[in-house]
């Protein structure tokens, strides 16, 4: 189970990397469902490169594709990537939490520091 | 990939930033996530040298985390690695990642630059910090909202 998460995370944010799979992302995220001629269409790449990059989304979960005659509809897919962003924002919330308090400390040293200057 | 970069102002110059970061006494005033207490802290501020903190939070949990000090610049950088040895989430068992601090003097007193990096060690390559995370809140926001998306 840990071990099925953890890779499972890896996918996810590997697949994140890459530039141009943000920008399908983007793009799905602006208008859901698009076929992968039309997603293809605003990169300089061909249509099989656009292919791979599909694959890695969907093998990491982000996306599902469904094929209806000649047309494969891509779709984004919500749960891993809230997965993702929740494991992200907990370091966040850690490390936020702890300089809010290094500053208060900080300051009351400082202010310490300046009064027995004085 | 996956760094977090915080940048906070601190109202207290360098030095004193500095001490309040490396020292076990400045340490147990505000490391962890919540107003929980420091349970332990220990370090041993030479390049080569360990950190040893184990914290408890309000919700009863502990946690402990250890790492090297990699890069020490007195008032300056501090690069250390990190680890969880106790309470992280499972998955994250036996990952190092990397800490880096960066302190500049400022008119008021201290700019800290803080970065989380190497979260995801398979991804660690091209760090996109909170401007990604941003992104992934906001795609988040979307899913949250958006009724038809396919499951």
């Amino acid at each position: 189970m840990v071990n099925n998460r953890e890779r499972e995370l890896d996918r996810i944010f590997a697949a994140l990397v890459d530039g141009t799979r943000r920008a399908i992302l983007a793009r799905l995220e602006r208008e859901d469902g698009c076929s992968v001629s039309e997603l293809a269409k605003p990169f300089a790449i061909k249509l099989p490169a656009v292919m791979k990059h599909l694959d890695v989304l969907s093998d990491a979960g982000l996306v599902s594709r469904s094929k209806e005659g000649r047309i494969v509809t891509v779709r984004l897919r919500p749960e891993p990537m809230r997965e993702a962003a929740d494991w992200l924002r907990r370091y966040e919330r850690f490390w936020s939490g702890s300089l809010d308090r290094l500053a208060v400390y900080a300051e009351g040293k400082e202010a310490e520091a300046r009064k027995k200057r004085r | 990939m996956t760094s977090l970069t915080l940048v906070r102002r601190i109202r207290a110059r360098p030095g004193i930033v500095f001490q309040a970061m490396t020292s076990p006494e400045g340490i147990a005033h505000w490391w962890g996530p919540d107003a929980g207490p420091v349970l332990l802290a220990e370090t041993d501020v030479r390049v080569g040298g360990r950190f040893r903190v184990r914290f408890r939070k309000l919700d009863g949990t502990e946690h402990e985390s250890t790492g090297e000090y990699l890069e020490i610049v007195e008032s300056k950088r501090l690069v250390m690695s990190w680890q969880w040895t106790a309470g992280g989430a499972a998955e994250e068992a036996g990952e190092v990642s990397r800490i880096e601090i960066d302190l500049k003097a400022t008119d008021s007193g201290t700019e800290i630059t803080f970065t989380h990096a190497r979260l995801r060690n398979a991804a660690s390559k091209a760090s996109h910090g909170r401007g990604w995370a941003g992104a992934l809140d906001k795609l988040v926001r979307h899913f949250s909202s958006n009724k038809e998306v396919e499951t």
